[in-house]
């Protein structure tokens, strides 16, 4: 996933080559090497070629076919009915699946809300708080490798089993925190994860667990590019502590605060195992995952419907992920 | 005769806010493993013992009882297998194939490069629900009699391995061909000169300079493929055919009366992916730092 899963990565592809920023005839001369191959590739026999053509011909077609095929197969679906038995009772029916959800399903639109909580909540609370760690741990301090471990373990783990380890803090008879306010006696309980009015914030909280100690890898490293120099300029000028991080480190983390953004929107629209493991997207914690989960583990199997509310999630998603691609590879062609 | 001045100044004097970011840093590290410990710590206990006492107690009694039960009567070592089946082809098959993408992307010219790797890199941003309903049919439709036990790509091993690596190496291609674009072109032009085929440029001098990339990315892959929950919950119907991560759902369904053992069976099912870390540590963030930062 998870999570998964992602990361993607804007600053490899700003490498400069080396070359960039050399005097104009050390530049023509690049340009002439940058040249070169495609004069090579004349030296390619028909073999090469075939072996060429196979080698990124056969991955893609595995990728293309299982993700992107199916992704407009999605689109495709969404405006049909079909109960999955045979093709012949695919039936066109534009936009009628879009319509019951944005009107009668109860659970579409408190779906929406709480794949934006997600968002905002994991944005707001994890995100800094990794940061905040990443500077501390950044001042080559002692034990530091120590209190790395510990906040990154959760995200090495499964987000099923983190979901079952929560529960464990959770359960309202036999949880941790009931045992401890005293919670814990019938007709008393808080119900953490049965309560619709508690649950998502109990599972944002493990969420956010998990999440901080992802952004605070991804802030270290980030802050390991920070040029030293930068910072012994800024202590010269008499700045203290937070002047430093405010006008000097913080600026120049611009491109991991960009990855910190986009993992972060694509892991809010991706969560999933945490919930469905909790309880299964019940009331309180209904997510577009889960319901277009729903819709074919379910015992009805409404293909279509589930379909319309994966093209939504699809629409959420490229929102995102074009923009970034699109200044990710602008910088990539210019190197 | 003056000793050179370096190891005397070693030690610096102990300032109050050091002393006061350790405690921060200690209390909230402990807070953070809290609820990994509560769960050793109920694993540890015997589920008599904390019913007619409470979970929040001393122990009479700690024994690692739970989790010779869970391994041996939910036959965990047979789930454990299931996701060796599915994870080892899945990293291998995902990094030789996004490999081969990424040489053919950063090495050569070629007008579609771009278009290309933006395909990949794009597909592995997707959320997989985008995807799940009509992959589902079409494994479903796709009949594999006498290849895989179900005799279709659902409920296989064979249909997660792909799914995986059709999926992961959109980020596998990405990060590799932002590593393979920094090795000398001269590398390679050489060899082309000297008569050398594609694809022994590729095998015997691109792929060997790639290792510390291909380790960081193997290490990273086995832990999400490792991790996958989603795709077996969905694509896998046969209890036996799950691996772990699903796997675990269902025994929990049948001893939740029992949360002592579900503690321990989720901490049996955690250790495979925290040896790896443990282990490969360095590889692992670089891994994923890899995506995120230059080299």
């Amino acid at each position: 996933m998870t999570t998964d899963t992602n990361g993607e990565n804007p600053e490899a592809a700003s490498v400069p080559p080396p070359g960039a920023g050399a005097p104009p005839v050390a530049k023509t001369a690049a340009k002439a090497a940058k040249k070169a191959p495609r004069g090579h590739q004349r030296l390619l026999t028909r073999r090469d070629r075939l072996t060429l053509g196979v080698m990124a011909g056969l991955p893609t077609i595995l990728h293309i076919a299982l993700v992107w095929l199916t992704a407009l197969a999605s689109i495709a679906l969404a405006f049909t009915t079909w109960d999955g038995i045979g093709f012949d009772s695919i039936k066109w029916v534009g936009l009628d699946n879009f319509k019951e959800l944005f009107s009668t399903n109860p659970q579409f639109w408190p779906a929406v809300e709480h794949n934006i909580v997600w968002f905002v909540v994991l944005i707001l609370i994890p995100t800094p708080l990794g940061l905040f760690l990443a500077v501390q741990l950044d001042k080559k301090i002692r034990f530091s490798r120590v209190y790395q471990t510990a906040f990154f373990l959760p995200v090495v783990m499964s987000l099923a089993v983190i979901g079952f380890v929560w529960q464990l803090v959770y359960n309202p008879d036999t949880g941790l925190i009931n045992s401890v306010i005293g919670a814990n006696k019938p007709g008393h309980y808080i119900d953490w994860i049965g309560d619709p009015d508690l649950n998502l914030w109990a599972v944002l909280v493990a969420a956010s667990w998990r999440h901080a100690g992802y952004m605070m890898i991804l802030y270290l490293a980030g802050l390991k590019g920070v040029d030293p120099s930068l910072r012994e300029a800024s202590s010269l000028d008499g700045a203290n502590e937070w002047q430093t991080f405010k006008n000097v480190i913080f600026p120049t983390l611009r491109p991991t605060n960009t990855i910190v953004l986009v993992v972060t929107i694509i892991e809010a629209l991706r969560a999933f195992d945490l919930v469905w493991v909790f309880n299964g997207g019940a009331q309180g914690t209904e997510l577009l995952s889960i319901l277009v989960t729903d819709n074919i583990v379910g015992e009805s199997s409404r293909i279509g419907y589930g379909s319309a509310i994966a093209v939504v999630l699809l629409l959420i998603s490229l929102v995102v992920i074009i923009p970034y691609l699109v200044s990710t590879f602008r910088k990539e062609r210019r190197s | 005769m003056s000793a050179p001045t370096l190891p005397v100044k070693a030690r610096t004097p102990i300032r109050p806010a050091r002393v006061l970011l350790h405690v921060f840093l200690a209390g909230t590290a402990l807070a953070w493993l809290a609820p990994l410990l509560w769960a050793l710590y109920a694993a540890l206990r015997p589920y008599g013992e904390t019913s007619t006492k409470g979970y929040v107690s001393w122990p009479d009694k700690l024994s690692l009882d739970n989790f010779t039960n869970a391994f041996t009567q939910s036959d965990m070592s047979h789930y454990f297998g299931n996701t060796l089946i599915i994870a080892i082809p899945a990293v291998l098959l995902t990094l030789f194939l996004s490999s081969m993408v990424a040489f053919y992307v950063s090495r050569f010219d070629f007008r579609l490069n771009l278009f290309l790797l933006l395909v990949f890199t794009a597909g592995n941003l997707l959320p997989q629900q985008v995807i799940i309903t009509p992959l589902y049919r079409l494994y479903l439709l796709i009949d594999l009699p006498g290849i895989t036990m179900s005799g279709k790509l659902y409920d296989s091993a064979l249909g997660l391995v792909l799914i995986h690596v059709a999926f992961q190496s959109g980020f596998c291609a990405f990060v590799l061909s932002n590593y393979m674009r920094m090795l000398p072109h001269e590398l390679t032009e050489a060899a082309l000169v000297d008569g050398a085929s594609v694809w022994r440029m590729y095998w015997q001098i691109v792929l060997p300079l790639c290792r510390p990339a291909m380790a960081a990315l193997g290490t990273l892959l086995s832990i999400w493929i490792y991790n996958d929950f989603f795709w077996a919950i969905v694509l896998i119907s046969t209890g036996e055919n799950m691996p772990i991560t699903s796997a675990l759902n269902n025994l929990s369904g049948q001893y939740f009366t029992d949360p002592n053992l579900v503690a321990a069976g989720a901490l049996l099912t955690a250790i495979p992916t925290l040896i790896v870390y443990f282990a490969l540590q360095r590889q692992f963030v670089s891994g994923l730092t890899l995506g995120a930062n230059k080299g």
